[in-house]
Formats: C-alpha cells, structure tokens, sequence
C-alpha cells in the first residue's frame, strides 16, 4: 500500500491504497480514518447509516476495499486516474435530482475576490437574482 | 443578486467584476460548486430565489445587455421586464408545477461527467495538466450538453474559448440538430 488521493468535495485526503488490474484497492483503515465508512459482516457503515453489501467478493479483494465498488455501493460517482494515483468521489445524481425537485434552494458557500465566503442562505428573507456566468 | 463566476481562478473573473464595481456578492467558483448544486450546463444560467428560499424561476438564460444579441438571438429585455415585474409584485414568478416542468435534472451521466471535471480541476491546479485534459475530454463525452466543461475548461488546455475550437464546437453542435442556448419557454401569463 502507498499513497492515494481521494477527493470528496472540498476534501482530499491521503489514503492508503494500491493499484491491482486497473483497480484501486483502499486499505481498510484507511477508508474509515479518511471517509468515514467501515466494512463488516456484509455492511458498509458510516456513524449516520448502514448499506447492506449483497456480494463481499465484489467490495473486498486480497483484504482491501475496492474503491469502484465502495463508490457504487454510495450510488455515487468516481472519477480514478491510476497513473496520477488520485479519485475524485462526485455526488449522486439521485440525490442531486431530489434536492432539485424539491424545489428548495440549495445552499452553498463561495468565496469573492477578496476570499471572503458568502452563503446563499445569509440572503434569506430577499428575492433572490442568481447569476452564474464565466469570462469564457 | 448574487453572482457566480464558473472559472479557472479569481483572476480570470477579477476584471469584469472590478469593472462592474458591484454592491451585491460576486463569487468565484473554480471547482463548479454550483453547477454541481444546481445542474448548471452553461452560462450564462439565471434563477430566481423567492424569499423562503424556493426556486421559482428554474435554470433560465438571461443576458444583462444586448451586446451578443446578434450571435445568441436572446434580448435582455425579455427577462429584465419579467424580472421586475415578479421583485415589484406585479406578476408573480412561475407556479410551482411550471417549476417542476421545466427543471432540468442531472442523469448519471452528467454527475460522472462532474466527477471527472473535479478530477481534471484538482490535477490541474497541482500542475497536472496533461492529466487534467483526459478528464476534461472524458467529461465532455458524458454529457456533450455540457459547456461548462466542454467550453469552461478550454482555457485549462490553453484552447482559446472564442476560438475557433469553439465555434467549430458549436456549429458542430447546431449541427445535430442541438441548442447552444436553451432558454425556458414562454409559459404565457406569469412568466411571459
């Protein structure tokens, strides 16, 4: 095992992992100390939830967690670039889509030029014009 | 109003918005935050925010001016009319089920195309550039409607994004059969 760099949103963390036929394998450990999810008897766990793993041999190979595997069991999308040995975990697109049906605005926090973070719920209460543009 | 500028780094947004010298926020969103949330596809993309926080004018473009008029065919003026006419209390924004209609939803596809942007972003910011490229190119692929990779990221693969990559993109586009620009429809009373 050696380095890996996973990146979860605005996390990245180190991890342990290595590359076996174009498959990234997390060390187990390290999957808990840097996302938070542990593995055991057919479950994948975080503090919040539990999602029952039908098949183990297709999560755990050779005692680590497979990364493809544990980002299908999160219903979550993963982009890898074995050679840069980094991933990058996406969101849901369920989850995305239920956010966007629900009709409520969702919330994020951005910085300005000078690096102060603004947040779109602090505008609460205002009728709200929401621009995105590029100078492209 | 809020403002969100879907680019590289500060920078590349810094002169417009210095420029514009601005009383409401103006926010820089290199890792595309934003259209992530909100199933961003282009720019520019315009919402209304009523003051519970409910969208009440889904994924809409709307220019400020009429300075590209000529190439997008889009008048500011249809929207800046509608725009104040909901913040007065003239008309109302559109109803709920006119919302739901007309709100795109991210596939599978377009998240995956987002993963491999986060991706591509993350490598380009270490100086990884030509691994950066495989991911922009991929996520292009996933989701073709997408221009905030297809086109956001040109200026990351040192492609000129007015460039003729770009017009060749977008004619090839048109081409298809497919919308540069997709602006919400008419939907009559409310929203007209």
């Amino acid at each position: 095992m050696s380095a890996f760099t996973l990146i979860d949103a605005d996390r990245v963390v180190a991890v342990e992992a290595r590359v076996a036929g174009g498959q990234v394998l997390l060390e187990p450990g390290s999957l808990k100390d840097a996302l938070g999810w542990e593995y055991h008897d057919g479950q994948l766990c975080s503090d919040a939830m539990c999602i029952p793993i039908a098949a183990e041999s297709a999560l755990v190979h050779d005692g680590g967690i497979e990364l493809d595997a544990f980002a299908r069991a999160l219903d979550r999308p993963l982009a890898v670039d074995v050679e840069e040995r980094a991933a990058y975990l996406g969101a849901s697109a369920r989850e995305r889509a239920q956010a966007l049906a629900s009709q409520h605005a969702p919330d994020f926090t951005l910085p300005d030029l000078a690096g102060r973070s603004h947040s779109l719920s602090e505008q609460r209460g205002k009728k709200i014009l929401l621009v995105a543009w590029a100078s492209w | 109003m809020i403002t969100v500028a879907l680019d590289k780094t500060a920078d590349d947004a810094r002169p417009w918005i210095e420029k514009a010298q601005p009383t409401h926020p103006t926010l820089i969103d290199t890792r595309h935050v934003l259209a992530d949330l909100y199933n961003v596809v282009n720019v520019p993309t315009i919402f209304w925010i009523d003051e519970r926080g409910r969208i009440v004018r889904p994924n809409d473009v709307a220019f400020g001016a009429d300075t590209f008029k000529h190439i997008t065919g889009l008048e500011s003026a249809r929207h800046l009319g509608a725009l104040r006419a909901w913040v007065s209390g003239e008309r109302p924004a559109l109803t709920a089920e006119d919302v739901r209609r007309h709100q795109p939803l991210p596939s599978e596809a377009d998240q995956q195309a987002r993963a491999e942007f986060g991706l591509g972003q993350w490598l380009w910011a270490q100086g990884r550039t030509e691994a950066a490229e495989r991911h922009f190119v991929r996520g292009g692929e996933l989701a073709p409607h997408d221009f905030t990779i297809r086109r956001g990221t040109m200026p990351m693969r040192g492609i000129d994004p007015m460039g003729p990559q770009f017009r060749e993109m977008v004619q090839a586009w048109a081409g298809a059969g497919q919308p540069y620009y997709r602006p919400l429809p008419d939907t009559g009373g409310s929203a007209s």
